[in-house]
């Protein structure tokens, strides 16, 4: 095994374990500003109960993103080096201004959302949450902003100044508004949206089933099914096909990769699953024939590039980037169905309720969705392979020439044994919190006591000084 | 050039706005287990920082970010350098977070003080590892023409960077015990008003053997100050911070202590980069394989938009960082939702 292939597990597994998180905080984030503003609307007390429950499970998966967000960020220094010294002027100013517009929004507010129950009214706390959770959003766009420049980088030039080649900055604003910008930050968002809603559809399809408080559970569902839902049709329908459209312009060979195409085709076939063999250059599977034309020319008869165009060493794994893209997009499929048979049945006659078997789907569906982001980034980052920068610098002259294969094996080591201790902690934390249950209803006169504004906040006395009265 | 040396100004701004910040956090960690004596102590110790020590941790990210993009080949030698012991940065770093996050979430026994040790334990180790780096960097690696070094563990571990991880320990206890003065109250209060002075004296010895050994042995740290004379306003005005900590502390007013401890703590990083400046990371092989902020730096470009977005964003950090320490001001109360 090469050094390289040991500096790319270690990288995979660290983001990979990572990105269990942010999404679920994004996407909980979302329901939490609807509790918050449906709080503030109606003064019905359930919601605050509702939100001081949700904080608590936030809290727990924030503080899990953050354990294992900055080792990202240590190790493109510590495994990437030469990578580092190549994109330092790009890639790491977005990172910087991911800290300064994103990380401090979050890491400043965060105190005001996980303490504001029983600090802040509902205005305010609602502005507490709102923040943390733009500085989360902020966080996902400037890190897509980074990935997006690494798949179809943009605004540089290569300039040697005695220090080996390196990729200057011509223009800002091309570095950040690369081609594949945009759509890959939808599909990511709308994918944190659907993982949060995942979770909270799960965890009040559980209580259903164990009808344990039974009408927040449904108030859980009715908030979190409309956005799952939603966002699974728009995922497929728009963000998905939008990328589909992108990618087959500006990186051809990712795109023939993703569904084994070799050939370029008109009416080139879109699988539903299968299997590829580079060697022999064929594909076997189920298709639907013509969509793959469809989706990225808008006609049936467009014409499709595939690998064949691309010299075959510069050619991604073909297998493991067509297994791991069909997961999600099967995934994408079956969640459509999974929310318009909910919805359906939530509609007609209100039957959901009692249907178990869809109760139980429903609490499988945090798993299932957890599973699709992660095999979307698999695709992403697989596919752009060899490049670590697409047709720019190959991932072979990225690594750390000064790190020994043996530094690297301790430290995937110690990251595996240090991430399945704090998983399963966190697993058993997360499991004990949703059975113990949201808690009692708030007090309505205790929450009409706490500062509303940001006048009540500032005028409000020291505790040490308001401890007499 | 000057836009070189403002980043790198800025640098060490970020990196003092960490030390400040997390350090008060440090030190709460390492003091706990010797001043707290019941669960209710260390819940309040625990809590004290409870609201701030993520968006504290923060400054460490920015300081990461901003040495990416101010200055990459400094941050790619240094950390793929230093890879084992950046490794176990990291470990101490998680370990630290869920500790805080887990400790309060059941109420066994064993429970509570397996991540209470965890969280002390973690805090001494990060201040350890981040004093020993410095020391490091301040003595010089043996960085070779590209720019790489391998460093193990044991070549990190030399006395004088040993020397400067416990200066650190010690800087950082006593920040956090003063800290402490506001947040604690009834007998955990006196005990830590009862140890101030102790560590103090601690403080100062150590910090004083340091100074000394660093003008002794480093002849071009001493000589970049006998080159730029203005600069040992920072030395001397850490001395006159330190001296004014100690009568503030006498006379029972801690909060200026407080502050006292804080500048401090950022005049004597800004005395560290007088020492080094223009040197960021030096080659003990070559003086020629230096990596200054001339030959380290991104280009002009990079450094003039990186500038513009501090411009604008930190005002914001400054406004709602102050506003959220105001908000959490006075003593600590525990409920339902403290850890």
């Amino acid at each position: 095994m090469s050094v390289e292939l040991l500096h790319r597990i270690q990288f995979a597994l660290t983001v990979t374990f990572h990105f269990i998180f942010p999404p679920l905080s994004l996407g909980v984030g979302l329901i939490l500003i609807i509790f918050g503003i449906k709080s503030v609307r109606t003064k019905d007390p359930k919601w605050r109960q509702l939100s001081t429950f949700w904080v608590k499970i936030y809290g727990l998966i924030f503080a899990m993103g953050i354990a294992t967000g900055i080792v990202q960020e240590f190790e493109f220094g510590t495994n990437w080096s030469q990578y580092s010294r190549f994109v330092g002027n790009i890639f790491g100013s977005l990172l910087a201004a991911e800290g300064i517009f994103a990380f401090m929004l979050e890491g400043g507010f965060l105190g005001l959302m996980l303490f504001g129950g029983t600090r802040l009214g509902n205005r305010m706390w609602l502005f507490a949450t709102t923040m943390v959770v733009a500085g989360a959003t902020f966080s996902a766009t400037w890190i897509v902003m980074a990935n997006s420049w690494m798949q179809t980088p943009e605004g540089f030039e290569i300039r040697d100044v005695g220090q080996g080649p390196q990729a200057f900055m011509t223009s800002f604003q091309d570095v950040v508004f690369t081609p594949s910008f945009l759509p890959r930050i939808l599909h990511v968002i709308a994918a944190c949206w659907m993982v949060g809603s995942s979770l909270v559809l799960s965890v009040g399809a559980y209580y259903l089933l164990k009808k344990r408080h039974v009408e927040l559970a449904k108030t859980m569902i009715r908030v979190a099914l409309p956005v799952f839902t939603v966002m699974a049709i728009l995922q497929v329908a728009v963000f998905g096909a939008n990328q589909a459209t992108e990618v087959a312009v500006n990186q051809p060979a990712k795109l023939g990769a993703m569904e084994g195409l070799y050939q370029t085709e008109s009416c080139a076939p879109l699988y539903l699953f299968g299997w590829t063999n580079p060697d022999t250059e064929t594909t076997t599977g189920v298709s639907i024939p013509c969509l793959l034309s469809f989706l990225t020319d808008k006609k049936f008869d467009g014409t499709v590039t595939g690998l064949e165009a691309t010299p075959r060493d510069e050619w991604p794994n073909t297998n493991l980037v067509f297994q791991v893209y069909h997961l999600m997009i099967d995934l994408g499929m079956l969640f459509i169905l999974i929310g318009a048979l909910a919805c359906g049945l939530w509609i007609w006659k209100r039957k959901i309720w009692n249907q178990r078997w869809l109760l139980w789907v429903l609490v499988s569906s945090v798993v299932l969705t957890e599973i699709a982001t992660a095999a979307g980034w698999w695709t992403a980052e697989f596919s752009r392979q060899p490049w670590i920068v697409w047709q720019v610098l190959k991932t072979s002259d990225a690594y750390s020439p000064n790190v020994s294969f043996g530094q690297v094996v301790f430290s995937i080591a110690m990251f595996v044994v240090l991430y399945i201790i704090v998983f399963v902690v966190f697993l058993r934390l997360l499991d004990r919190r949703i059975k113990e249950g949201p808690p009692p209803p708030p007090d309505e006169e205790e929450t009409a006591s706490l500062p509303d504004s940001f006048g009540e906040i500032f005028r409000r006395r020291s505790r040490v000084s308001s401890g007499g009265d | 050039m000057w836009l070189q040396t403002t980043w790198f100004v800025l640098y060490v701004i970020i990196i003092s706005g960490y030390v400040i910040l997390d350090g008060f956090d440090l030190g709460v960690g390492m003091l706990s287990p010797f001043i707290a004596r019941t669960d209710h102590d260390r819940r309040i110790l625990l809590n004290s920082i409870g609201p701030v020590w993520d968006g504290n941790e923060v400054w460490l990210v920015l300081g990461g970010g901003a040495l990416f993009a101010a200055f990459p080949l400094v941050y790619a030698s240094l950390f793929s350098g230093f890879y084992l012991a950046m490794m176990l940065v990291l470990l101490v770093l998680i370990m630290r977070t869920v500790a805080i996050e887990f400790r309060s979430k059941r109420p066994e026994a064993w429970w509570r003080s397996l991540w209470d040790w965890t969280f002390t334990i973690s805090s001494f180790g990060i201040t350890i590892l981040l004093g020993v780096a410095l020391g490091n960097v301040i003595r010089g690696v043996a960085l070779d023409q590209q720019g790489n070094m391998s460093v193990d563990l044991v070549d990190l571990l030399n006395p004088y960077s040993i020397a400067l991880g416990l200066v650190a320990v010690s800087m950082l206890c006593l920040h956090g015990a003063i800290f402490l003065t506001q947040k604690a109250e009834g007998d955990l209060l006196q005990r830590i008003k009862d140890l101030i002075p102790k560590l103090l004296i601690a403080f100062f010895v150590l910090m004083t053997v340091l100074v000394t050994w660093t003008l002794l042995r480093d002849e071009q740290f001493t000589q970049n100050f006998k080159d730029r004379p203005w600069t040992v306003i920072f030395p001397v005005l850490a001395l006159v911070s330190i001296v004014s900590a100690w009568l503030f502390v006498r006379r029972g007013a801690y909060l200026s202590a407080f502050l006292a401890s804080a500048t401090m703590i950022a005049l004597l990083l800004g005395a560290v980069a007088c020492g080094t400046y223009p040197v960021m990371l030096r080659s003990t092989t070559d003086s020629a394989f230096n990596l200054t902020v001339q030959n380290a730096s991104a280009a002009n470009e990079t450094l003039t938009v990186m500038f513009i977005i501090a411009l604008i964003g930190m005002p914001f950090v400054l406004l709602y960082t102050a506003g959220v320490y105001y908000f959490f001001r006075g003593k600590v109360e525990l409920d339902d939702e403290s850890y």
